[in-house]
């Protein structure tokens, strides 16, 4: 069996650039959805769960609401959420795994340590507790989703600080007398960007994932929010009169995750 | 001057073990429960803050916003409210460990004592099955797909293999469920929408209901576990050893079994690790879809009508389960390595 | 004359890559039992590849284009890869060059060992001892019962050596079996082989990049150049008058230590495989190209007695030429102390703690070249680490120019900070990836002295200069270079600080011989046009004799002893210091 390192190629670009397309098409959905809607997202127009018909493409909810204007309006809630809570983590967590990872001194284990107790818990159920403490709600579920993912990001940024800062390079810029954020901005940082370019998509998928599963538990977003995880979860109801209202939201949200994840996945190849 | 005590560099060959620890797997797997036992103590105090937070309590909950007065007064007393936080929190603790998770908030709106245990271990048990029932098949497919593909990598069947395990690994799980749904029940009309499993029932005798469940955990996390299989077997087989092993003549079927995969095994063990930790956040939202009686229904039914005391209990248990898979694992792996045995290190 | 039968006969092999660029050209070597034969080639020659195919075995990526590789008349290159494997460990067997990495951490040395003998026949009670006496390990259930990682580079090397020998093949392979051991424990392994080479009847190969070594060991040498085989001979003759240039260069880069002299080396530097040149692949750097040797590549013709040569003139080469003998001007190069060293004592905090430098104490005089000797674990990185500043010593001083210096670097001024440079061992490593050599050699300017705008980017011109590299260099970056380039520039960028005192950690270590003969003669260059003071971190006894005037002399943390090299070189006073020369490969050319 003669294998080579050269030839295991990754997955051929032909899934990263699918995945590019669709990615492009899902946030365009969701970003301009709301004015290309024909209906209201709050109004009933018809009977509940009617199939789809003319004047409603994806038929209706189990309110008699147009799913497709629904449908379009309701993308935004998660890009928005999950990219804030993605983004806050990522500040947070970028902060203390350099530090951590740079500092090689009591800081470090303390730092970790204290970041280490919330993998201890299963990340749903974190945001849960969260919820059940702050009360149910977007801000609580943000809040929770960019907090449980601050650990993993450090973790991940201080083992690639930690593997940059006893490199020679970096000894020489001791030596030289550069202060720590010179030396943090100009010698670590640009070293570490391939283990972060591979990370921030999976992170922005997992944030996707949990905001949406929370919406889905009827914790996070309330109804009548034009959600899609909302939307999933308040339809299930319908589904031998009308399965598009359950199913069109679910397709649509695995068509995003699964498109971000090809695309970092040839990121993340790409840097190895 | 010299300091009393210290070896001398380059004393004897750096790894030479002259002075083997006795039993090293236990007096590590004794440091790492200890460790355990110290985070879940943090834990639990943060478990506690968290539920404590909001103004208000699990008395004036149940009664309703109106409720105040008497009848607030002696609730609270039942349900021990009125003592100290430091004292609230000792008693919850005290009670955790003799097993006691307390009294569920639910028992006293219907007006009597129910402990939270009663009302729970059913239900904890149908989520063992229901994880059980998708942790095999995601080992044996894993470890089968995810060696084979490595076996004969850039080959049809890898291809296929690679671009399969993709999709269902980046799906939410309501979402997956979502699709099987509208396929079993809505178009083929042959597996139930939801679990009609009365309580108090083994699950295991309505298999129709458990079908559905299964395959949507089972779904989402094999693609995730081939995948890692794959690289790490892939790994061992361009390692030098399997090389040189090739270079000394060993036939290819020992060659993969005794020096590649065998190697191979320890990340092998922390990916199914990661895996049952996975599936503990799966279960809620599986449980929650399909209505199955367990305890991740239980969590997020008991979130929603803020029974603080259930929820505390609930997440503690999930939590030590948690730990002790993390801790297994990492004893298993320290059986396998023998580096880390004797190393000393 | 008698000539034993050959049992291994290469002929006309040529490897390439998958993509079709050639690794391996026209090589064809015979071999009889009994015989050594030494390939020596640099990194990129192709002799690892070789080795590889004597055993039907290529690397992915690589495929045989043609050729034959013969054991005992049968092709092995024709057969299935069914049959190739039943001969290797049987009928041709390997000895890798990193033991550590190649032993499979899992299994235990003598269930190893069994699985080897088991494969090609029924095993023997008592067989793994057996295998362990024949390479001096102890025969023991326990140590059989020992997993790689408990054992000692040396030891583990023994290991794959038995289970080379393990099945009695008539033809072993060993691929740079030593490198990345000590040398006192690479003189053991050596003495090993030349031991089993006068018990058994096999016919070995020897690959290396050490010629010292190889022409210790070998009946007759082949050298290796860009993929082709560019002399051949017998071992003695070959090295006292070789013939072809570059055999010439190389054995004129090799320091001896029991001959202290400055080395000559090779113009220019070896091209990578795809890149080799039409005609000659040595014509670039050859001292007596002439036009003819660009248009075709040579052929292998006989040079007499035994001899073949690729090159067009070989009959013009001249006798090797060994250069002076080091000293200069002793006068010259003694001031005052400009480093003194006091009752140093550092540590390592780890697990245990491990005492790295016990009360060392030495001076350093202005413009003069120091090596600090010893083997790994001496704590020699450790003292030269607390000078520069990365290590706080535990007690002891260091003195510079009069003032005391602070344990680390920080603490010390900033005109202390740029007086002294420091050149790390690996150049891979101490050059940031992702900035451009001409900002990287700015920086320091920039900062320690002060320079702006068009004074650094003169500055970083005449740098380059200094160290011979071309002005193109300024704007690549570092994976754009090779090894000895990258080095050059870590230099140069110590320069940029204008220091009174060069640093070297191991600078030459992890290079080619005639990569670090080039390197070498830069520094000294440096030493006398700068005025450099020099201490020299070394393991390398041939470094310190083409080089240093002062030796220091470091074993677990103490010295044993120092003073002027020529002296402790030719008559060491130290136990320990006169086994590190013994050991030391050397060519003993007259």
């Amino acid at each position: 069996m003669i294998l080579s390192r050269r030839r295991i190629a990754p997955l051929s670009n032909v899934g990263a650039w699918i995945g590019a397309v669709v990615l492009v098409m899902v946030v365009v959905i969701a970003l301009v959805g709301p004015w290309l809607a024909p209906h209201s997202p709050d109004q009933p127009i018809a009977a509940p769960f009617t199939p789809p018909g003319s004047g409603h493409p994806l038929g209706t909810d189990f309110l008699g609401r147009d799913v497709l204007s629904r449908l379009l309006w309701g993308g935004r809630s998660v890009l928005l959420f999950a990219g804030a809570a993605t983004t806050i983590a990522y500040a947070v967590g970028l902060a203390v795994g350099l530090l951590a990872g740079y500092s090689r001194s009591w800081i470090d284990p303390a730092l970790m340590r204290s970041v280490d107790i919330l993998l201890a818990f299963p990340a749903l159920v974190f945001i849960l507790l969260l919820a059940a403490a702050l009360g149910t709600g977007i801000w609580s579920v943000l809040l929770a989703t960019a907090v449980i993912q601050v650990p993993g990001i450090a973790r991940i940024i201080r083992t690639a600080t930690l593997e940059q800062s006893v490199r020679g390079f970096v000894e020489v810029a001791v030596l030289r007398g550069e202060t720590t954020p010179s030396i943090l901005r100009r010698e670590i940082l640009p070293n570490i960007a391939g283990p972060i370019s591979a990370d921030i998509g999976l992170r922005f998928t997992w944030s996707v994932i949990l905001i949406a599963s929370v919406n889905f538990l009827g914790l996070g977003l309330q109804p009548p929010a034009a959600d899609w995880g909302v939307m999933v979860s308040e339809n299930r109801g319908g589904l031998n009169l009308n399965p598009y209202a359950m199913l069109a939201p679910a397709l649509i949200l695995g068509a995003l995750t699964v498109a971000i994840n090809l695309v970092s996945d040839s990121l993340a190849r790409r840097y190895r | 001057m010299s300091l009393a005590g210290v070896e001398h560099a380059g004393t004897a060959p750096p790894r030479a073990v002259e002075r083997r620890r006795h039993h090293p797997v236990l007096r590590y797997a004794a440091r790492r429960v200890a460790a355990g036992v110290l985070t879940l103590a943090v834990l639990s105090l943060l478990v506690f803050a968290a539920t404590s937070v909001l103004p208000g309590d699990a008395a004036s909950a149940i009664l309703g916003k109106q409720a105040h007065g008497p009848q607030l007064q002696h609730l609270r007393a039942e349900m021990g409210l009125n003592h100290s936080i430091a004292r609230q929190y000792g008693d919850w603790v005290g009670g955790l460990l003799h097993g006691n998770l307390g009294n569920s908030a639910a028992g006293y709106a219907a007006g009597g004592q129910v402990t939270v245990w009663s009302q729970i271990s059913g239900k904890l048990a149908n989520s063992a099955i229901l994880a059980l029932l998708a942790f095999l098949p995601i080992i044996a497919v894993s470890l089968l797909l995810g060696v084979v593909t490595a076996l004969r990598a850039t080959g049809w069947l890898d291809h296929v293999v690679s671009t399969l395990t993709l999709i269902p690994a980046a799906l939410p799980e309501f979402v997956l469920g979502a699709v099987l749904l509208a396929v079993f029940f809505t178009w083929l009309n042959v597996l139930p929408p939801v679990s009609l499993i009365p309580p108090g029932a083994n699950p295991l005798d309505y298999p129709s209901e458990l079908v559905l469940p299964v395959l949507t955990l089972v779904g989402v996390s094999t693609g995730y576990a081939i995948r890692m299989i794959r690289a790490g077997m892939l790994d061992s087989l361009l390692s030098e050893s399997v090389t040189m092993a090739r270079l000394n003549g060993i036939r290819e079927r020992r060659v993969v079994v005794r020096y590649a995969a065998r190697n191979a095994l320890a990340p092998s063990v922390q990916v199914f690790a990661l895996i049952a930790q996975y599936l503990i956040g799966g279960i809620l939202i599986v449980e929650y879809l399909y209505n199955y009686p367990g305890i991740g229904k239980e969590l997020v039914d008991a979130v929603a009508i803020h029974d603080n005391l259930e929820v505390q209990s609930v997440t503690m248990l999930l939590a030590t389960i948690y730990v002790a898979i993390t801790i297994a694992a990492d004893v298993v792996v320290m059986l396998l390595v023998p580096k880390l045995r004797t190393g000393g290190r | 004359m008698n000539v034993p039968p050959a049992i291994l006969e290469v002929d006309d092999l040529k490897i390439t890559t998958t993509s079709g660029d050639a690794i391996l050209e026209e090589a064809s070597l015979t071999l009889a039992r009994g015989e050594i034969l030494g390939v020596v080639g640099e990194s990129g020659s192709g002799k690892s590849t070789l080795a590889l195919a004597m055993l039907g075995y290529t690397r992915d990526g690589t495929r045989v284009e043609r050729g034959s590789v013969r054991i005992d008349g049968t092709d092995l290159l024709q057969l299935p890869e069914r049959e190739r494997r039943r001969r290797r460990g049987r009928v041709a067997s390997y000895v890798p060059q990193e033991p550590g990495q190649a032993l499979n951490p899992s299994l235990r040395v003598g269930a190893a060992i069994l699985d080897v003998i088991r494969e090609h026949g029924a095993a023997v009670p008592g067989q793994v001892g057996r295998v362990l006496t024949a390479v001096h390990l102890p025969a023991t259930k326990q140590f059989a019962r020992r997993y790689p990682h408990e054992l000692s580079g040396g030891q583990q090397q023994r290991v794959t050596i038995g289970m080379a020998l393990s099945c009695q093949p008539p033809v072993i392979v060993f691929d740079e079996p030593t490198t990345g051991l000590d040398v006192i424990t690479q003189a053991g392994i050596i003495e090993e082989i030349r031991r089993l080479r006068d018990e058994r009847d096999a016919a070995m190969v020897y690959v290396s990049h050490d010629l010292a070594v190889v022409a210790a060991l070998a009946d007759r040498i082949m050298v290796v150049y860009a993929g082709r085989v560019v002399e051949h001979g017998r071992a003695a003759a070959l090295v006292q008058t070789p013939r072809h240039p570059y055999t010439r260069g190389l054995i004129q880069s090799i320091p001896d230590p029991s001959r202290p002299r400055t080395l000559i080396p090779m113009r220019g530097t070896g091209a990578g495989v795809g890149q080799w040149p039409a005609g000659c692949p040595f014509e670039p750097r050859c001292p007596q190209r002439v036009d003819a040797c660009a248009t075709a590549v040579p052929p292998l013709e006989p040079a007499g007695d035994e001899r073949s040569v690729r090159c067009i003139r070989w009959r013009d080469t001249p006798p090797v030429d060994l250069g002076d003998r080091l000293g200069g001007n002793p006068s010259k190069r003694s001031g005052g102390a400009l480093l003194q060293v006091e009752d140093l004592l550092a540590v390592h905090r780890g697990a245990d703690t491990v005492v790295a430098a016990n009360g060392v104490t030495f001076a350093i005089g202005e413009q003069q070249c120091v090596a600090l000797v010893g083997e790994s674990g001496s704590g020699k990185t450790t003292v030269a680490r607390a000078i520069i500043g990365l290590h706080r010593p535990e007690a002891g001083t260091i003195v510079f120019d009069g003032e005391s210096l602070a344990g680390h670097a920080r603490d010390r001024t900033a005109t202390q900070r740029q007086r002294i440079q420091y050149v790390f061992q690996n150049p891979y490593d101490s050059l940031n990836p992702r900035q451009r050599i001409a900002d990287a050699l700015a920086r320091p300017a920039r900062l320690l002295r002060g320079l702006k705008g068009q004074q650094a980017t003169d500055e970083v011109a005449r740098l380059l200069d200094r160290v011979r590299l071309p002005q193109t260099i300024a704007n690549r970056y570092p994976h754009q270079l090779s090894g000895g380039e990258r080095q050059r520039v870590a230099i140069a960028r110590a320069l940029a600080a204008r220091p009174d005192l060069l640093i070297c950690d191991e600078i030459t270590s992890a290079l080619d011989v005639s990569v670090q003969a080039a390197i070498l003669e830069v520094l000294d260059d440096l030493r006398s046009q700068l005025g450099l003071t020099i201490l020299l971190i070394t393991h390398d006894l041939g470094v310190v004799s083409a080089i240093a005037d002062h030796v220091i002399v470091l074993q677990r943390g103490c010295i044993l002893e120092a003073g002027p090299v020529m002296d402790i070189l030719a008559q060491p006073t130290d136990a320990y210091t006169t086994q590190l020369i013994d050991a030391a490969p050397r060519m003993r050319i007259a």
